[in-house]
């Protein structure tokens, strides 16, 4: 399943992907495994901190939050217990690299959990996965009875005194969980509903205890930091951007997939080299470049490095790395529907801007795709996203309407020319009606 | 009425509800929910009731959960539950055209169930298969790079293991 690398990939952390048994034990401490934690011993809390701060790691998930910068929030002389929870909820649109983490290379995973516990003091940790992924957390129950065997896990970890336990926890189908504070929810045993913060997980988390919560990729690039240093993986990302990033090509070129580049790498490069250029010779339309909370790109847009800032300059989002590949026969007009879907399905119903404009944009957005819309709907569209903007608890109202937002303001000629078009059949399924 | 689990199932409940510390216990209801579900068939009173129990919460607490998460559900569903991805990467890649033959070859909708009990459709958000699109997931598992020939030769499967 896995696409077959490329020589400009720098593999950091898909390193033992290829090797025989990758996801086994033996092959991880073979290569490496495990070592980095032991070197984590030797240091202190402040010394991992700073060297993450130094190796410039940014959350994987979507936020790009300085990681050591997270860790560094716990207050670890709070008396209460605390926690390590891992992100594998994966279910932006376009991400599928978690996956292949955990699929090829478990034990880094639990690897960079116990390094986490070992420098925020937590004795205990979940790796919270998708209900879908049901294949992942029989791999990684399997990997983490291995820990436990091999004496990586439970008491008295190798004779230094740390105590650590790790379990994966089962979601049961909500893109909403993925949000962090949702998450916290549903792994107390709640619907997954976002939290009014601050106070932010890393003082008020799991069970209300201070919590360090990050994305599986985030976990899996510490050991390597830690053993080769927090300035060599910087080095190879561009400045405030360190090291590599795992980017899910999908769409409409010749080889999608998930290759490992180092940040700051050019769209255009990936697009054409790595990817092997577009499908059946087609002209590039644009690109959703980080999931589809990002706001999309138009072909002229596309030539940059793809840094955290250069999409923020370029007023979209890294986010979750998930690059969908559009060519020039691509109908903006469905995309963006099937985008509002999405959300008016995944909007958790907590917040009324979101819970009702996703709503209402899927209706006005399924009108226009159907020919049916009236001129003004294509403002209203735009008013209408323009005001879900920050008024939610959580990020997903804002994940719903900047996307709409820029197809309408980047592809406006396209929802127009849908105006004149009338002779569309009605086949979206908020026209049938559903008999159970 | 007392609810009996298979042997497997009993252990992994016990599994799960050890995951989780003393008076925290709630947080075990969604991963036994869903691993139950998979044995039982579908989110039973009895099963809310056992699992509302072990969890130390109220039935309306369970209850609660299984009317947010898209993978409970009180409906029986086909002994093959068949998803098809539709969401935009999928879309890019032809998922809809294979939503659009599963529901004409087979005569059911979203979330509908074929007369026989054999297949049920669904119409899922994201399953993390971008790459690989369109993917259709029978169950657990994941079928890549989805045809309509593909998708034929797994309905084909199904219907003549019956």
């Amino acid at each position: 399943m896995f696409n077959e690398p490329h020589p400009l990939e720098v593999k950091i952390i898909t390193k033992r992907f290829g090797l025989p048994n990758s996801a086994s034990i033996d092959t991880y401490l073979a290569n490496d495994g495990y070592k980095a934690f032991l070197k984590a011993v030797e240091m202190t809390p402040e010394d991992i901190i700073n060297e993450l701060k130094t190796s410039n790691l940014r959350g994987r998930g979507g936020a790009g939050f300085p990681t050591g910068m997270k860790w560094g929030f716990i207050p670890r002389d709070n008396p209460k217990p605390k926690y390590v929870v891992v992100n594998a909820d994966e279910s932006e649109p376009g991400t599928c690299k978690d996956r292949l983490l955990m699929e090829n290379d478990p034990h880094q995973l639990i690897e960079g959990c116990l390094i986490a516990g070992r420098t925020i003091g937590a004795k205990r940790g979940y790796i919270y996965i998708r209900g879908e992924y049901r294949y992942l957390i029989d791999i990684m129950d399997k990997a983490l009875a291995e820990a436990y065997a091999h004496g990586w896990l439970g008491q008295n970890i190798k004779g230094t005194g740390i105590d650590f336990d790790l379990y994966t926890h089962s979601g049961a189908g909500a893109y909403e969980c993925g949000e962090e504070s949702a998450l916290l929810e549903s792994l107390e045993g709640k619907r997954g509903v976002p939290r009014i913060r601050p106070p932010f997980p890393a003082v008020s988390g799991l069970y209300a205890s201070p919590t360090v919560l990050n994305n599986v990729e985030t976990f899996s690039s510490v050991p390597a930091i830690l053993l080769m240093g927090g300035q060599a993986y910087a080095d190879i990302g561009t400045p405030k951007n360190g090291g590599t990033r795992m980017l899910c090509v999908s769409g409409h070129v010749n080889r999608p997939g998930v290759y490992e580049v180092p940040l700051g790498f050019p769209m255009m490069t990936m697009i054409n080299e790595v990817c092997g250029g577009m499908r059946n010779g087609k002209k590039l339309k644009g690109v959703i470049p980080g999931g589809s909370s990002s706001p999309v790109l138009r072909a002229e847009e596309c030539d940059f490095p793809m840094d955290y800032d250069n999409y923020a300059a370029r007023k979209t989002m890294a986010g979750s790395a998930g690059m969908m590949v559009m060519d020039e026969d691509t109908d903006i007009v469905k995309v963006a529907l099937r985008t509002m879907r999405f959300y008016a399905h995944e909007s958790c119903g907590w917040c009324i801007p979101c819970r009702e404009g996703t709503t209402w944009l899927r209706k006005m957005l399924t009108r226009i795709d159907e020919g049916a819309g009236r001129r003004a709907d294509i403002d209203l569209i735009h008013e209408l996203s323009k005001n879900m903007l920050g008024r939610t608890f959580c990020p997903l109202g804002d994940a719903a309407a900047m996307p709409t937002i820029a197809f309408v303001e980047k592809f406006r000629d396209e929802f127009e020319a849908r105006l004149r078009e009338t002779a569309v059949p009605v086949t979206s399924p908020d026209q049938l009606i559903a008999i159970s | 009425m007392a609810i009996t689990y298979s042997p497997a199932l009993e252990a992994k409940l016990q599994e799960i509800w050890a995951r989780y510390p003393e008076g925290r216990k709630r947080s075990a209801i969604i991963p036994m929910l869903i691993y139950a579900q998979d044995e039982v068939g579908s989110v039973t009173p009895e099963l809310v009731e056992d699992l509302a129990r072990r969890c130390e919460i109220t039935p309306l607490q369970v209850e609660e959960v299984v009317g947010y998460y898209s993978m409970l559900h009180k409906e029986k569903w086909g002994k093959h539950h068949v998803q098809i991805c539709t969401n935009i990467a999928c879309l890019l890649m032809g998922g809809e055209e294979l939503w659009h033959h599963a529901t004409k070859r087979l005569g059911i909708g979203h979330r509908q169930v074929t007369a026989d009990g054999l297949i049920s459709l669904e119409e899922v958000e994201c399953a993390g298969a971008c790459a690989w699109a369109p993917c259709v997931v029978d169950g657990y598992e994941y079928h890549h790079h989805v045809t309509v020939e593909k998708l034929d030769q797994l309905l084909d499967s199904i219907q003549r293991v019956q």
